[in-house]
């Protein structure tokens, strides 16, 4: 599966949102389904979906689908989210 | 606009700076946080115009009594930028205190959380066994203490595994089964002392069952009077965990709810520590006079935290006394103090004394 697929469905299982609503400017706080709660749940999602560990300083910037985006190529930079 | 300081406040060590160093960084953030919530919060200014001070200053402003956030809806900012309502955890039939959050504040206490924690866990997140169930955190708008506590330490962990049963039986299969799988590595367990006591101690004792773990650090927190009152100390706390779950370092941890974020963590000689953010006085009872090392009195805890409502300055329900600054030989600067209990007649309330 495309990069681009595994993170909006990561996105959209772990805060119980539409795939549609998982775009770069979604950001944390601003939805009311991702929360604090909700946001752990993603790291959860997104470490297992992507064979990743997040540092604790990643999961505290993470606060946008873009900044997740730009984190996970950090850790796989063969990761591409295009299309 | 008071949350620009904080670029400058947030990337301090927690345990590098003097007494002396502190005092001036709490004179010049603490005096602007003072004017902040004099202007943004009315019945904050309304005590404040009661006491006439001479001078609007952190030092000069009168503490607040947790007891006013129960009874006062306290906050310096509009209603609708109130992102979450935390909420102590007060028996049935007690009110409980509403501490109003907005983002910028969640944040900032998060970050400094990090910061300190970072210092006794390290920068690594590890498997963590949190002894709870999982339904703690589930009214998400509203968190109790002990929801606060869990969600703002998974952060450090990983593959989160909640020790026990909404019944507050241990969950055997799901804790057997964490044990087995990180038994080789570090890992970290948190929990609420009481919870940790009574349903995971207790009930090993009660099943002859004992953990064999290699590296494990424990975190915990919370009220002590039931402890207390069964007699057990902070040292035979400590032993018996190790008796039960293997090499385990223990640190107890004192924090409250009104001021989330700079918690006081327990070092190696068993002394409490201010962070870089936070300060302790300890005041008579009689007249709220701060007190000399040694003495004992009321706690009242300072913070640089809050500017989304006025829990800068707090007295605590809480007694116990300084036992230096600067000088604690784990090498850990700034005060470092001890809580010997409850101030008497106050209300029953402690965040893990909610479960009997």
């Amino acid at each position: 599966m495309p990069a681009q697929q595994t993170l909006i469905e990561a996105f959209a299982v772990a805060l119980e949102i539409e795939p549609q609503e998982v775009v770069d400017s979604l950001t944390y706080s601003e939805h009311p389904k991702w929360d604090s709660t909700a946001h752990m749940i993603l790291v959860a999602q997104l470490e297992a979906d992507f064979d990743v560990m997040f540092e604790i300083d990643d999961i505290i910037d993470m606060s946008s689908v873009k900044k997740a985006k730009e984190i996970l190529t950090k850790y796989q930079p063969s990761l591409s989210f295009d299309g | 606009m008071i949350n620009s300081a904080w670029h400058n406040l947030i990337s301090l060590a927690p345990y590098a700076l003097s007494h002396e160093e502190k005092a001036a960084i709490f004179a010049k953030y603490g005096n602007e946080l003072v004017k902040h919530h004099y202007e943004h919060c009315q019945p904050y200014q309304n005590i404040l115009d009661f006491f006439h001070l001479t001078e609007q200053t952190f030092e000069q402003a009168p503490p607040l009594h947790t007891s006013m956030f129960k009874l006062h809806e306290l906050r310096s900012i509009q209603q609708n930028d109130v992102f979450k309502v935390t909420t102590s955890s007060g028996t049935t039939g007690q009110q409980v205190s509403k501490i109003y959050l907005d983002k910028t504040n969640i944040a900032r206490q998060q970050k400094i959380l990090s910061s300190i924690v970072k210092e006794w866990l390290g920068n690594k997140r590890l498997p963590m066994l949190i002894i709870d169930h999982p339904n703690v955190i589930k009214d998400r708008f509203s968190y109790s203490a002990r929801g606060v506590g869990i969600q703002g330490l998974s952060l450090f962990g990983h593959h989160h595994t909640y020790a026990l049963n909404e019944d507050m039986s241990i969950n055997w299969p799901c804790v057997e089964g964490f044990i087995e799988q990180y038994k080789d590595e570090k890992i970290f367990i948190f929990g609420f002392t009481f919870m940790v006591w009574q349903y995971l101690l207790q009930l090993l004792d009660k099943n002859q069952k004992r953990f064999e773990l290699s590296n494990a650090l424990l975190l915990h927190s919370g009220g002590w009077k039931k402890l207390i009152d069964q007699a057990v100390s902070n040292e035979q706390f400590k032993t018996t965990a190790q008796q039960y779950l293997g090499a385990v370092n223990v640190h107890n941890f004192y924090g409250m709810v009104e001021q989330t974020g700079t918690i006081h963590v327990e070092c190696e000689q068993g002394h409490l520590h201010c962070p870089t953010w936070s300060d302790v006085h300890v005041v008579s009872p009689d007249n709220l006079i701060p007190l000399p090392i040694k003495k004992s009195g009321i706690i009242e805890l300072h913070s640089l935290l809050p500017t989304s409502y006025p829990g800068h300055k707090i007295l605590t329900e809480d007694t116990g006394f300084l036992v230096g600054i600067d000088d604690c030989p784990c090498g850990r600067k700034g005060k470092y103090f001890q809580v010997t209990g409850r101030v008497k007649r106050a209300e029953i309330r402690g965040c893990s004394d909610t479960q009997s």
